[in-house]
């Protein structure tokens, strides 16, 4: 489960003072189900589910993430969330096994366990061709299935994944949505943030839109439908954002 | 928070990892093994090559005014040092040109001087800083001293007189310091340079591809994902960059020792002849090659090691600031001067050990390194100068696990 009391990270900048990356975000996930995080570029949903997976220390506010709080036991949060972002690489002088194999000792799993596991998630992703090849010589899709393959190697309660599908090809953005609603499946919660507004109505059961650091509209996709009196996604998003002109403005800022 | 186990796995995960990347690679271990000693040795061996062809060579010389000094011109025409060229009129070209090593000019009546007692000067026109010239200047004035000698000793034969009335007395050189302290002076200022310099080049590689390459190639953020403590993921990198600058002196040292062996036999040979015509027809002292004390390479290695902490946790801290690889590398290479500077005022002379250069860093490595390896262990100021590196190296590394707690040098945009 994750819970964000009134999430709030401050930024200070030279020239524009204190600013605030995300301010007094409150939601809920439940597990089993697939919170969509809404916003465009620079709303402030990166700084969010870094304070989440605890890369960033919240300024204000808290958040209990698989039953830990993420500033008074980070390590224990980390131990059972599964990061995917399009900022977190692979090293790409280690092979797939290798890498998936590191991930799993700094997690304490014992090396026959992430033997076992790395067979696994190997058949699962079809990953056999290429795990003991260097991921520097990688597709893009070998490269998101070993990423996937190191996310999972610790089995975590929780997935957080930051926009996923930025920069990839339709088939591996395809593989990467089919794997989420896997993750649903399996009973993890998971959170998941992007601009792609299709992606969102396919997948989520919960969207949050957030723009400006604030999270501005949240409900199922039928209620913020009926909220905003609009079937597209799209539209719904200008209308909760206030229109195309705020939209605007935070793109100039 | 200490967690052994985490420490250990970044380490040898560093370790393999930075054993596949060809710029560690070369920097630790081909540049060290095969680059150094060839550089040191290649151009030792050119030098000694060509201060012994230059020694000996004959040395060409322009005689000027020598027409009424016919005996003189002959002697020096039948000495096989030197190869008499004509070409009075413009010697000074010939000199600058370097066809003519030197040239000397007798007066006119020089030989009639010399019968009738009086004193005239003779010139020897060379080319300073050249040094075949100053080699051929110094070779004249040994004949010319020779033939001196003997024109005093007809004198006193003519008048009756013992040929020590000129020589009331001798005097002779004797070196009393036994070879390990010669060579730990003259080797001794010029290894703790070296291995300052290595240290950190080798340290600076892997320093920048652990932090500011991470940050570029994306792999930070995927590893700072792990439920491993920050402190442990710095400390496992950290023992990874010392490894590699030890790796790096240890394994430079190890090939020109090796190197030495193997061809020390032929320059120290090559050094014994250019020692024995440098003394010239005087007696020449034998030769020796310069030793150093075994024990101070060890203690040279307990000393180099709180400089290699100290160099990766600096480097560390500064290169985990940048973004990128190449920020990282600016901000490094200006560091290579700071660290020269003092291993270079080490190794001039007069700058002695003392209660005030033991706290200054690398500096106080490069004195005690001269002294160790000469044999002399002044313990006290060895225990201030491990004592305060290894502060220095706390403080700094200190600095670096503080440096990567912080969120806007981490994810610094």
């Amino acid at each position: 489960m994750i819970e964000a009391r009134a999430l709030t990270k401050t930024f200070r900048d030279k020239k524009r003072g204190e600013i605030f990356a995300a301010h007094d975000i409150t939601f809920r996930v439940e597990p089993g189900q697939i919170y969509g995080l809404l916003g465009a570029n620079g709303a402030g949903k990166t700084t969010t589910l870094r304070m989440l997976a605890t890369l960033l220390k919240p300024s204000a506010g808290g958040a209990t993430v698989a039953g830990h709080d993420v500033v008074a036991a980070p390590e224990k949060v980390r131990a059972h969330v599964g990061f995917l972002a399009a900022s977190t690489a692979l090293y790409g002088r280690l092979t797939a096994r290798e890498m998936i194999a590191y991930f799993g000792a700094l997690n304490d799993l014992p090396p026959a366990e992430v033997r076992s596991r790395t067979q696994r998630l190997a058949d699962e992703l079809d990953m056999h061709e290429f795990l003991d090849r260097r991921c520097d010589k990688f597709s893009t899709g070998m490269k998101q299935k070993t990423s996937i393959a190191r996310t999972l190697i610790h089995d975590p309660a929780v997935m957080i994944f930051d926009e996923p599908t930025l920069g990839l090809d339709v088939m591996t953005a395809r593989a990467i949505v089919r794997f989420v609603r896997d993750c649903r499946a399996r009973g993890k919660t998971v959170i998941y943030s992007t601009h792609v507004m299709s992606e969102v109505e396919k997948i989520c059961d919960v969207i949050g839109i957030i723009h400006g650091g604030r999270l501005v509209a949240e409900g199922t996709l039928a209620r913020l439908q009926e909220r905003f009196a609009e079937r597209d996604m799209e539209e719904i998003f200008v209308k909760a954002v206030g229109g195309e002109a705020a939209l605007a403005a935070a793109a100039n800022t | 928070m200490l967690n052994w186990t985490h420490i250990t796995t970044v380490y040898l995960k560093e370790l393999r990892d930075s054993l596949r990347d060809r710029r560690t690679l070369i920097s630790m271990i081909v540049i060290p093994t095969l680059v150094m000693p060839g550089i040191m040795f290649g151009v030792g061996a050119v030098m000694a090559k060509v201060m012994q062809q230059a020694r000996s060579e004959t040395t060409s010389v322009v005689i000027v005014g020598g027409a009424d000094s016919p005996d003189l011109v002959r002697a020096m025409k039948a000495d096989e040092r030197f190869r008499v060229v004509e070409g009075a009129g413009d010697f000074k070209t010939l000199i600058s040109d370097k066809k003519v090593r030197v040239a000397v000019e007798f007066p006119a009546g020089f030989e009639a001087a010399l019968k009738s007692g009086e004193t005239k000067t003779v010139m020897i026109y060379h080319y300073q800083g050249e040094m075949k010239s100053g080699f051929g200047a110094s070779d004249v004035e040994r004949f010319l001293r020779d033939y001196r000698e003997r024109t005093v000793e007809n004198r006193l034969k003519e008048r009756g007189l013992p040929p020590a009335l000129t020589k009331p007395f001798e005097t002779k050189r004797q070196n009393v310091a036994p070879p390990e302290k010669v060579g730990g002076n003259i080797v001794g200022g010029f290894i703790p340079y070296l291995i300052v310099v290595l240290c950190f080049t080798g340290a600076m590689y892997p320093a920048i591809d652990l932090t500011a390459g991470e940050k570029e190639r994306g792999t930070m953020e995927t590893l700072l994902c792990s439920p491993v403590h920050r402190l442990n993921i710095v400390l496992g990198k950290f023992f990874m960059v010392v490894t590699a600058s030890l790796a790096t002196v240890l394994l430079s040292l190890l090939s020109m020792g090796l190197t030495v062996m193997a061809g020390g036999s032929l320059l120290g040979a090559g050094q014994g002849v250019a020692a024995a015509t440098a003394a010239g027809a005087k007696a020449a002292e034998p030769a020796f090659i310069p030793l150093i004390d075994p024990l101070g390479i060890f203690g040279v290695f307990a000393m180099i090691a709180p400089v290699a902490v100290l160099f990766a946790a600096v480097l560390l801290a500064v290169s985990l600031f940048a973004k990128s690889y190449k920020e990282a590398q600016s901000y490094v290479s200006p560091l290579v001067i700071v660290i020269i500077m003092p291993a270079v005022i080490g190794m001039l002379p007069g700058i002695e050990l003392n209660a005030k250069t033991a706290f200054v860093p690398i500096l106080n490595l490069s004195l005690v390194c001269k002294e160790m390896l000469s044999g002399v262990w002044s313990w006290s100021y060895i225990a201030i100068i491990f004592g305060s590196t290894c502060v220095y190296a706390g403080a700094a590394l200190a600095v670096t696990v503080r440096m990567f707690n912080r969120e806007d040098v981490i994810f610094r945009a």
